[in-house]
């Protein structure tokens, strides 16, 4: 598998080269968390804990952990309604996590965003987008202020390969590139748009051409594979930090679930989901962390023990948190005073 | 008559259109083979194949934009936008182009356009998921807006909207789907496009649209066991406003609640109670009240969702207070 990565990205990196043992543990760390914080939400929605939608990121978590390990404390991050994954990633805080898609008052926004609207600002993490394509111009508008501030912050900004049909997706891309603005655009390629597989709405499947159309360098990489991930972030991200302006990244992914919680995924075709399960990143990595001998069984059994641990009491404690109490919420509205 | 859920009403309206003329054409995001996000669509792709029912990419601009341009050149498209909100996203379309476009042209042409798009809270998909989408497009001339609250409506505004020859937007409403009620297909015996009384009444009007209108039945039941008779009027077409029922109903009941699903600044109720006030002065006894959303977005949280929604009680505790 690790042939495929190289393939798509043209190079062949060892993790240990780019992570380094602490960081390999980093990185399967965070692919853990974010797969059992989502199937933990999974099971929250059958339960009952979780009303109205949520949108997972089963098969797409090394987009998320290998785009975030390339960014610094300082940087800006602006997601979609299927963004879990980079707020986990950059280290949202798990039970307020689940407490706001539980819609209680000890959730990230006090239960007024749920699924769809994590976000902290402490850890960069502007916003959660449910229109597509709303979050790109943002993520440009953050790269002014990174460029205007001068101390080499970045803005990154996830979207899936549908996004790539709307206006903001190609006025963001231009304004980005024509002002050099230090955004990275991370492409979720997962081969479909709600139930539409991609070809039915976009007239290419390689959508890394569109990058061209910019004048903006683009890459292809292997999303499924973390290390390429990372790889090809490190070097969109340098390029942002050092003013030479935007990269557009197509990872190539798969998302194992639905679109949302009411999609059973029938639109696939016989055998391809489970040939994309044999290319999961998770265990694509864990493979690859055991030939090179940078973790042994042991140790990696430990660590998944440590997260489900961890998932499960953030969920629990989770679920105690109190209702939001009814009542005025203007403060959550406007900053400043209504009254004159 | 037959009796079929709110959704079956829309599937229903749609296919006998695209088989009565072969000028209409559904275009929307998983319209097709998908049958809808809301299955509003279901079945019609196998029946009228991909080219009458077209899947989109999500390009709302572009495609709400070509309705228009197929509008002018000889078609009836139909659009699916899903969620009411994303009449943000192309809303220079609608309003800057699609309603304006005939009067531009000195009313020499037509813009044949249905847009539907399914709005309204209650089924907790937070603030940008729950607006009904109504007060966003109610003011503007050249557009009609139509609002069903029953299956009946679902279906004959839906026929009727891709009939008219002007640009008609259909609020539909994701919390009313499932509703079940009898549909009348014989267009002889559709009601006139305005306000429609669904219970009479002597001692209140209470003016409602979409699902507010069943809030607002369950209400009049509740205050019926306390002594007091509300008149309940759907309010059903929003653009172009015809006033008079609302105004009838006043004059014989002297009180008017409006309950909407929007906010209380700008909601359509400040302009009935307006039109109510200004007609029959004379005969309103009591000041109007509106019941409506509060002055903040839908909150996702259940507890605050259910809250902010205009409830049964809520619209019953407003006419126990007006009395
Ligand atoms: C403007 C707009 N149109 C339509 C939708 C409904 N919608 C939500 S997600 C989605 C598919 C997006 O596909 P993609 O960009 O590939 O992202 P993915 O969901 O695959 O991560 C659609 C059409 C929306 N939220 N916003
Ligand atoms: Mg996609």
């Amino acid at each position: 598998m690790a042939g495929k990565s190289s393939e798509a990205t043209g190079r062949v990196v060892s993790i240990a080269s780019v992570l380094g043992a602490a960081g390999a543990r980093t990185a399967y760390e965070k692919l853990l968390l974010i797969r059992e914080f989502e199937n933990k939400v999974y099971d929250s929605f059958v339960a009952g804990l979780v009303q109205g939608t949520t949108h997972l990121c089963q098969g797409q978590e090394a987009v998320s952990v290998g785009t975030v390990m390339a960014l610094r404390d300082d940087d800006y991050l602006t997601y979609t309604y299927r963004g879990h994954g980079p707020c986990i990633a950059r280290g949202m805080d798990l039970e307020g996590a689940f407490a706001e898609i539980f819609g209680r008052s000890t959730g990230v926004s006090g239960g007024l965003g749920g699924s769809m609207h994590l976000t902290d600002m402490q850890l960069g993490l502007l916003g959660s987008f449910a229109i597509v394509g709303a979050g790109l111009p943002v993520a440009v508008g953050a790269g002014i202020s990174a460029r205007e501030r001068g101390i080499g912050q970045v803005s990154m900004t996830w979207f899936g390969d549908g996004a790539t049909n709307i206006g903001a997706f190609h006025e963001s891309m231009n304004l980005a590139a024509v002002w050099k603005l230090p955004v990275i655009f991370v492409c979720e390629n997962n081969l479909y748009g709600e139930y539409s597989p991609i070809l039915s709405t976009t007239p290419m499947q390689d959508l890394v051409v569109r990058a061209s159309a910019y004048a903006m360098p683009g890459v292809v990489v292997d999303g499924n594979d973390v290390v390429a991930v990372l790889d090809a972030t490190r070097r969109a991200v340098a390029r942002a930090r050092a003013g030479d302006g935007p990269t557009f990244i197509e990872c190539k992914t798969y998302r194992q679930c639905g679109h949302s919680r009411s999609d059973a995924g029938k639109y696939r075709p016989p055998g391809e989901l489970d040939a994309w399960m044999e290319r999961d990143p998770i265990v694509l990595f864990r493979n690859r962390l055991l030939a090179e001998g940078l973790l042994d069984k042991a140790g990696l059994a430990a660590t998944e023990q440590r997260v489900r641990e961890e998932v499960q009491a953030a969920a629990a404690r989770a679920a105690e948190g109190p209702w939001p109490e009814v009542r005025p919420l203007h403060d959550a509205t406007y900053a400043g005073t209504l009254t004159a | 008559m037959s009796t079929i859920t709110y959704r079956e009403a829309i599937v229903r309206a749609q296919r006998e259109a695209l088989a009565a003329d072969p000028r209409v054409i559904l275009m929307g995001e998983d319209i097709g083979a998908a049958g809808g996000p809301f299955k509003t669509t279901e079945g019609l792709f196998e029946e009228f194949g991909p080219l009458r029912v077209r899947d989109t990419p999500i390009s709302e601009n572009a495609f709400v934009g070509a309705a228009m341009g197929m509008a002018l050149t000889g078609y009836r498209p139909v659009i699916e936008l899903m969620f009411a909100d994303f009449m943000g996203v192309c809303f220079d379309q609608i309003v800057n182009s699609i309603a304006k476009h005939r009067f531009m042209c000195g009313g020499k042409v037509a813009v044949p356009v249905t847009i539907r798009a399914m709005g309204g809270g209650g089924v907790r998909f937070g603030a940008q998921h729950s607006q009904t989408g109504e007060t966003w497009v109610y003011q503007f001339p050249g557009l009609k807006v139509f609002c069903p609250a029953s299956p009946a409506d679902a279906y004959l505004m839906l026929r009727q909207a891709i009939d008219d020859p002007d640009p008609v937007i259909v609020l539909e409403h994701k919390a009313m789907m499932a509703m079940k009620g009898e549909i009348q297909t014989d267009a002889g015996r559709w009601p006139a496009q305005r306000p429609q009384v669904v219970r009479p009444g002597r001692d209140v009007t209470l003016v409602a649209s979409l699902a507010m209108v069943r809030r607002a039945m369950a209400a009049a039941d509740a205050l019926a066991a306390q002594g007091i008779q509300a008149e309940v009027i759907d309010l059903r077409v929003l653009r172009p406003l015809v006033a008079e029922p609302i105004i009838d109903s006043v004059t014989r009941t002297g009180a008017l609640v409006v309950v909407e699903e929007n906010h209380e600044s700008g909601g359509w109720g400040a302009e009935i109670v307006a039109r109510a006030l200004t007609a029959a002065f004379d005969y309103i006894d009591k000041p109007p009240v509106r019941v409506t959303l509060p002055d903040w977005p839908m909150p996702y949280s259940p507890a605050l969702e259910d809250a902010a929604v205009p409830s049964v009680q809520k619209i019953v505790d407003a006419v126990l207070a007006q009395h």
